[in-house]
């Protein structure tokens, strides 16, 4: 059915999407948070009528600029990305996953793009209300590109709302509802567009903190903190509630990802959440893989057991039974499920052979066989773990999956902190006196930048080996292109991205420097 | 009674989409055409940063509107983009490319601390320019002339030249529609910019520019509709679905459609009106007979490549893989879908419309550059 394909092929191509998705999400959460706090800030402008909340909103709004473009031009490799190098994954779920990118250019991206040209150029063209609501236009268009691109993804994590149709060997969309509302996609929209406004508030305040330390723009900085601060802190609280609730789901939809999180290899009841760890090979193996164990860990007990299912006593399987299975807690084995998606894949192919072969009788047999609730439930929903060579290749990469969760948990309640303690401080008018607390603003900002990558790749690299959920493994969705091509493209990327991040971050600091008086004085 | 909303009712309404979207896009791509000139029209800092803020402005459009049409393709005919991307890898990895460094050139250029220089940025938008239109239109000219593929039992495309879709750049017909589409969105960037800049200098260099312009685009354009109406093309059997090959296709195609001739001709005659009221009668608003004429022209193209039971992306390995609209498309549900979605189209038209206006409803002057806070 598929052609053997390169190791190599596989692995280059998936080093390059993973370059481009990072390079992306380096700009994405600034744009999607910045707009709202550019919005908040004209909206100041507007009803004050100041001209120091004007000077704000262009200081930041060019700063909005110079990050919005290089987002722009890494965002559209990502679209292609999935037709140039996964055009098997392309047709296989084509007719679900294509409608949210196209929904995305028609309804979301024409919005942003429309009214970031009356943003830029029209202050003087418009009229101020005008301008006003083109900005927040821009923030809900910016927002809403998200959704669907994450509706999009929320599908591979948990794929729903379709059924397979053997005639033209893929899935289809049968009910875009349910794609819309993926208890996934819920989670993960909230939690990723909060992260975008927490990290677009960690700039802003931490970009204002160094005016404060260098006695710059005094009035000017505090505004931006006090704007910065209000929206970090209600975004990080936000943040956490969305991140647990996610979190939640995940146990819930892809328990596998979710045991690797926690590094949680044998089941328990009464399991406890661990804070943090550092993990270490026990000696022992599931397969070929090694089994990890703490060597030291801060656990909080009965948590998790909790957190899963709301009941102390719960049981939460770990990454052996979901290999080995648990007859007890009726989990499957992987082994067993491997079986039951060759019988899928069988079927497929006498599919295929009986259209060859015009064998009406048979074809109306598998047919009826492909819409049989049972074989759809017990059968067809392992489909992609015909394509597993051995159990154990289901457990995704386990240090990288537990470090970058804990991590990002980690900072996250740290943002609420500093949010927290810049509110306060600016309140009780000490901020610009405490130096240490705006160092800890600024050196803030790439933290801020680490916890929102770090989101992002165990999202992805929890769900390895799958491109979707138990239905097409990333080896069977490549396309069928030399490894060379992709090599030569990806350090075309990994070269072009670079050189224009550098420019990025150049062009902004110069920008920081000059502060905002720079500006209107050019003028 | 038989549904109104059928799934060939729904194939056929999406091409027309995706048709319009593909018209769109090289009308827009007067943005990419007028960066073209920006090394040979201005002749001081001033007058190159009018053209290209003139530009600069409208380059957002285009870049959305590629995006949009290559969302709503694969939305609605998936198995096109995963054969022809999948395939062609190096035709749309170049054209990507050249879309990459168009979308900070702008935004860079005249950012101090830009690092590379303001003439790299430039240079970028120069590339773009030139490349993105020459390789998209050589990539549509193989809906006509065919692609070496095959697809297996999965649909899994094998592209049967290890050139990945470069070969196409071999072929006479696809280089003429490359040069064509390249030379079209340089005279609609002339167009733009005599209808935008107020500049006496460059008013004068775009006009002369114009009339060269406008014969090298007639000669390859003529000559691809040539080689087009004489030329063997690609028909489905409407039962069987079977492809085979129909002498005098696209001009049987043609006949066969006149709604679509008429559209076809209708936006060749705006195109050739809008530059001869700017050549002959020293016009400045020959964009929007030429723009329009141009959404025609490509609308009608695909029109033609799709419809009238015609295979759009014809396989020269084996005839039968060719892509048409009703083996390529999405199922019943999801058009519909889309179809409901699309309705939401004429809003943001008429939304762009506005803030369009909004904006350019006064030339680009000297004193706005000197004066505007957010100027590229």
């Amino acid at each position: 059915m598929t052609d053997i394909i390169d190791v190599s092929l596989i692995d280059w191509s998936r080093a390059q999407f993973a370059l481009t998705a990072i390079y992306h999400w380096l700009f994405v959460p600034l744009t999607l948070g910045l707009s709202f706090i550019v919005a908040m800030m004209e909206t100041m402008y507007v009803r004050t009528g100041s001209e120091e909340w004007k000077k704000i909103t262009r200081f930041w709004m060019t700063l909005f600029g110079i990050n919005f473009a290089i987002g722009v031009a890494t965002g559209i490799i990502l679209e292609f990305e999935f037709g140039t190098n996964w055009s098997a994954y392309s047709w296989f779920v084509g007719d679900i996953f294509g409608a949210p990118l196209a929904v995305e250019g028609i309804v979301a991206f024409f919005m942003e793009s429309t009214f970031i040209a009356v943003m830029f150029f029209g202050w003087n063209k418009v009229s101020r209300k005008f301008h006003l609501a083109s900005t927040w236009l821009v923030a809900v268009g910016a927002n809403l590109s998200a959704l669907w691109i994450l509706v999009a993804n929320s599908w591979m994590e948990n794929p729903v709302g379709m059924v397979f149709n053997p005639e033209t060997a893929r899935n289809e969309m049968d009910s875009f509802w349910s794609v819309l509302f993926n208890p996934v996609a819920v989670d993960k929209f909230l939690h990723t567009i909060s992260s975008g406004f927490v990290l677009a508030s960690v700039f802003v305040a931490g970009i204002s903190a160094w005016f404060l330390l260098k006695k710059r723009e005094e009035p000017f900085a505090k505004k931006s903190i006090l704007i910065a601060g209000t929206f970090g802190l209600l975004s990080s609280l936000l943040l956490a509630f969305t991140g647990d609730s996610s979190a939640r789901t995940i146990a819930k939809v892809q328990p596998v990802k979710f045991a690797a999180f926690e590094a949680l290899y044998e089941g328990k009841t009464n399991a406890p959440l661990v804070a943090f760890g550092v993990l270490k090979k026990s000696g022992e193996k599931i397969g070929k893989k090694d089994v990890n164990e703490f060597l030291f860990a801060i656990k909080l007990p009965d948590l998790l057991s909790v957190m899963t299912s709301g009941d102390k006593d719960a049981y939460v399987p770990g990454l052996i039974d979901h290999v080995n299975g648990n007859t007890e807690k009726g989990i499957l084995s992987t082994a067993e499920k491997i079986s039951r998606g060759k019988i899928a894949r069988q079927a497929l192919t006498d599919y295929s052979k009986a259209k060859n072969d015009n064998n009406t009788e048979k074809l109306a047999e598998l047919r009826e066989k492909f819409s049989n609730t049972d074989f759809r439930d017990n059968y067809f929903r392992y489909f992609g773990f015909a394509f597993i060579e051995n159990p154990e290749d289901v457990i995704p990469d386990v240090h990288g999956a537990f470090y970058a969760f804990h991590l990002m948990v980690i900072l996250g309640f740290w943002f609420i902190l500093i949010f927290t303690l810049s509110i306060f401080f600016l309140y009780n008018g000490k901020l610009h006196q405490y130096r240490w607390f705006l160092w800890i603003m600024l050196l803030t900002i790439p933290l801020a930048y680490l916890a929102s990558e770090l989101g992002w790749i165990l999202t992805e690299v929890g769900r390895q080996p799958w491109i979707i959920q138990n239905l097409m493994p990333v080896s069977i969705a490549v396309s069928q292109i030399s490894t060379s091509s992709v090599q030569i493209t990806f350090w075309l990327f990994a070269l072009l991205f670079t050189g224009l991040l550098i420019a990025e971050v150049s062009i902004m600091l110069r920008q920081i420097k000059n502060g905002p008086n720079h500006q209107e004085e050019k003028r | 009674m038989t549904p109104i909303i059928t799934h060939i009712f729904l194939q056929n309404y999406w091409w027309i989409i995706v048709s319009l979207l593909a018209g769109l896009l090289v009308f827009l791509m007067f943005v990419q055409g007028g960066q073209t000139f920006i090394f040979s029209i201005p002749k001081n800092d001033l007058q190159k940063k009018m053209i290209i803020n003139t530009l600069g402005r409208k380059w957002e459009f285009t870049f959305t509107t590629l995006v949009t049409f290559g969302g709503a393709f694969f939305a609605s005919f998936p198995l096109f983009y995963a054969t022809s991307f999948g395939g062609a890898y190096w035709v749309w990895m170049a054209i990507l490319f050249s879309f990459i460094i168009q979308a900070v050139a702008y935004e860079y250029r005249s950012k101090p601390s830009n690092i590379y220089g303001r003439n790299t940025f430039d240079t970028f938008l120069l590339i773009n320019g030139s490349l993105g239109p020459f390789l998209i239109g050589a990539a549509v000219a193989t809906f006509f002339t065919g692609s070496s593929f095959s697809l297996n039992d999965m649909k899994q495309v094998h592209w049967e030249t290890p050139w990945n879709g470069l070969e196409a750049l071999l072929n006479i017909r696809n280089l003429a529609l490359g040069f064509a589409v390249l030379f079209l969105v340089r005279i609609n960037g002339l167009l733009f910019i005599i209808n935008t800049v107020d500049d006496e200098g460059i008013e004068t260099a775009s006009r002369k520019k114009l009339i060269v312009n406008s014969l090298w685009f007639l000669l390859f354009f003529l000559y691809f509709v040539f080689t087009l109406l004489v030329a063997d093309g690609y028909s489905a059997d409407q039962a069987s679905g079977k492809i085979y090959i129909e002498k005098f296709k696209y001009l049987h195609n043609l006949i066969s459609m006149p709604l679509v001739l008429a559209l076809f001709l209708s936006g060749v005659v705006a195109v050739l009106g809008g530059l001869f009221i700017t050549i002959f009668r020293g016009g400045s608003k020959g964009i929007w007979y030429s723009g329009t004429g141009t959404i025609l022209a490509v609308f009608s193209l695909f029109m033609l490549s799709g419809f009238g039971n015609t295979a759009f992306y014809p396989s020269l390995f084996n005839l039968q893989d060719s892509l048409t609209i009703r083996n390529a498309s999405s199922s019943l549900f999801t058009l519909k879908t889309m179809m409901f979605v699309s309705f939401l189209i004429p809003f943001i038209l008429a939304y762009i419309w506005y803030a369009w206006w909004s904006i350019t409803n006064r030339k680009v002057t000297e004193e706005e550059m000197n004066s505007e806070h957010h100027t590229y």
